[in-house]
């Protein structure tokens, strides 16, 4: 034991030069593969897994970046499913007059754009009006109603 | 070529700013090097000279010595590769016509700001939030601030540019300082503190009343945090209760003796010269568009009557 002991005295002033191997400089907050996210609708399987404490994660992003933003399209695997949503707000930086959230908020839609909640909780921004109505593809996918159930835009 | 125009400004800027003011001593210092000067230096400190004995005069026009919190977007951005005469002069003409269109008040981090812009989106064509200011920075036209406030429990956090041409109307709801010059440790503070309702009215204030400093100090949450707020010295929080060895390590990595480092603070900050001499540039338009707004205010409801 005694040996050991001194065989670790003799190491330690070789590694005196204090340095951590884990990056230290604050997180980009983006949306990628495996981010917990936050749903905001009133959902009965979102609502659940938010109560339950465990948030869905992303595990895919339809763009082809990979980084999720406002008004792109996700995968998310919640309560062991697997369901798609918007993203209607993100924590990441965002550029002038567009509002940034302290977290990243989504809403599960189904294939065809229309949302299996009733309700959205939060503000959302409202470029997010002209974002959805350009990714509206007639007869494929439609986010009106998605619009229409938000209480309140910033 | 650039390293000299360096060392000339810096001994200038130095010597001017800081030693001429500060210590008689060190300025002696400065004039035992004046026979080492280049023949330009001379003649630029005689015409130096020849200004101040205009000040005793009182023929050169000095702004305020409040502007320079007022409104410390006219400052240029001190680092010196992006100094250009030019362009900094340019952007201040443009500056002065956008405020002559739209008025930007004085308003300081922790104050309350309400912000119309135009918002095509929207079915009224504005949009306006109500929040308050975190942050605020840039010089010249690109100068910013940050706007935070919880609607239906959720933080929202916008920036503006304060040039931007969508911007229709900014008002100041409250005019108050905080403790810190930067209020980002909202993020992690409770959500009351940085609640405010949107139907605001603006409150009234006296002329020429001093800035009052709101002395709150906010609750934060439970760690984690977005930054070790411990190592910041921030005068608004409330004490942390973190465990001791946090602030050892805070302690360890602290940097006490930059407020001692002359030459980290002459290159973080514009000379004292030049800030007057730009000021002096700007502070007759600035009082007559200042000016025009309060008779045209005192004209308004007379008006209405």
């Amino acid at each position: 034991m005694a040996l050991q002991v001194q065989n670790f005295a003799r190491i330690i002033p070789l590694s005196v030069p204090f340095c951590r191997s884990f990056h230290q400089c604050q997180p980009l907050n983006q949306i990628q593969l495996l981010t917990r996210l936050r749903v905001v609708d009133n959902s009965p399987i979102g609502k659940e897994a938010m109560l339950e404490g465990r948030p869905p994660k992303c595990i895919h992003v339809y763009n082809k970046t990979g980084v999720g933003t406002i008004g792109d399209k996700v995968l998310v695997a919640i309560k062991g499913q697997k369901k798609k949503a918007v993203i209607i707000g993100c924590k990441q930086k965002q550029k002038p007059l567009i509002p940034k959230f302290d977290s990243n908020n989504i809403v599960l839609i189904e294939d065809n754009g229309s949302p299996i909640g009733t309700r959205i909780h939060v503000p959302m921004p409202s470029i997010l009006r002209k974002i959805l109505k350009d990714r509206s593809v007639a007869k494929k996918i439609d986010f009106t109603k998605l619009l229409s159930i938000a209480t309140k835009f910033v | 070529m650039l390293r000299r125009v360096v060392l000339q400004t810096f001994r200038q800027g130095l010597a001017q700013s800081f030693f001429k003011r500060n210590a008689a001593s060190l300025s002696e210092s400065a004039v035992t090097q004046h026979p080492i000067e280049t023949s330009e230096e001379a003649s630029e400190k005689s015409g130096s000279k020849q200004k101040n004995g205009d000040e005793s005069g009182n023929t050169v026009v000095v702004a305020p010595p409040e502007f320079r919190f007022m409104y410390p977007e006219f400052l240029p951005d001190p680092t010196m590769e992006r100094r250009n005469k030019l362009k900094e002069k340019l952007e201040r003409m443009d500056m002065l016509q956008r405020r002559s269109i739209i008025e930007i008040p004085e308003f300081y981090t922790g104050s309350i700001m309400a912000v119309t812009v135009a918002d095509s989106n929207s079915p009224n064509k504005f949009a306006r939030f109500v929040g308050i200011c975190i942050q605020r920075g840039g010089s010249g036209l690109q100068a910013w601030f940050i706007l935070r406030n919880v609607v239906d429990r959720q933080g929202v956090e916008i920036l503006y540019e304060m040039y931007c041409p969508l911007i229709q109307k900014i008002e100041v709801l409250r005019l108050e300082r905080r403790l810190d010059e930067s209020l980002l440790y909202l993020r992690d503070a409770l959500p009351e503190y940085s609640t405010f309702p949107f139907e605001m009215e603006a409150e009234r204030r006296l002329n020429n009343s001093v800035v009052p400093i709101n002395p709150i100090k906010v609750k934060l949450r439970p760690r984690p945090w977005l930054e070790r707020w411990e190592r910041q010295n921030l005068q608004g929080v409330e004490d942390l209760n973190l465990p001791q060895r946090y602030y050892d390590r805070a302690k360890e990595v602290a940097k006490p003796w930059e407020k001692y480092d002359l030459m980290l603070q002459y290159r973080k900050t514009i000379p004292a010269e030049e800030q007057e001499k730009i000021y002096a540039e700007v502070h007759s338009q600035l009082q007559q568009q200042d000016l025009k707004r309060k008779i045209k205010r005192r004209r308004g409801p007379s008006s209405e009557q």
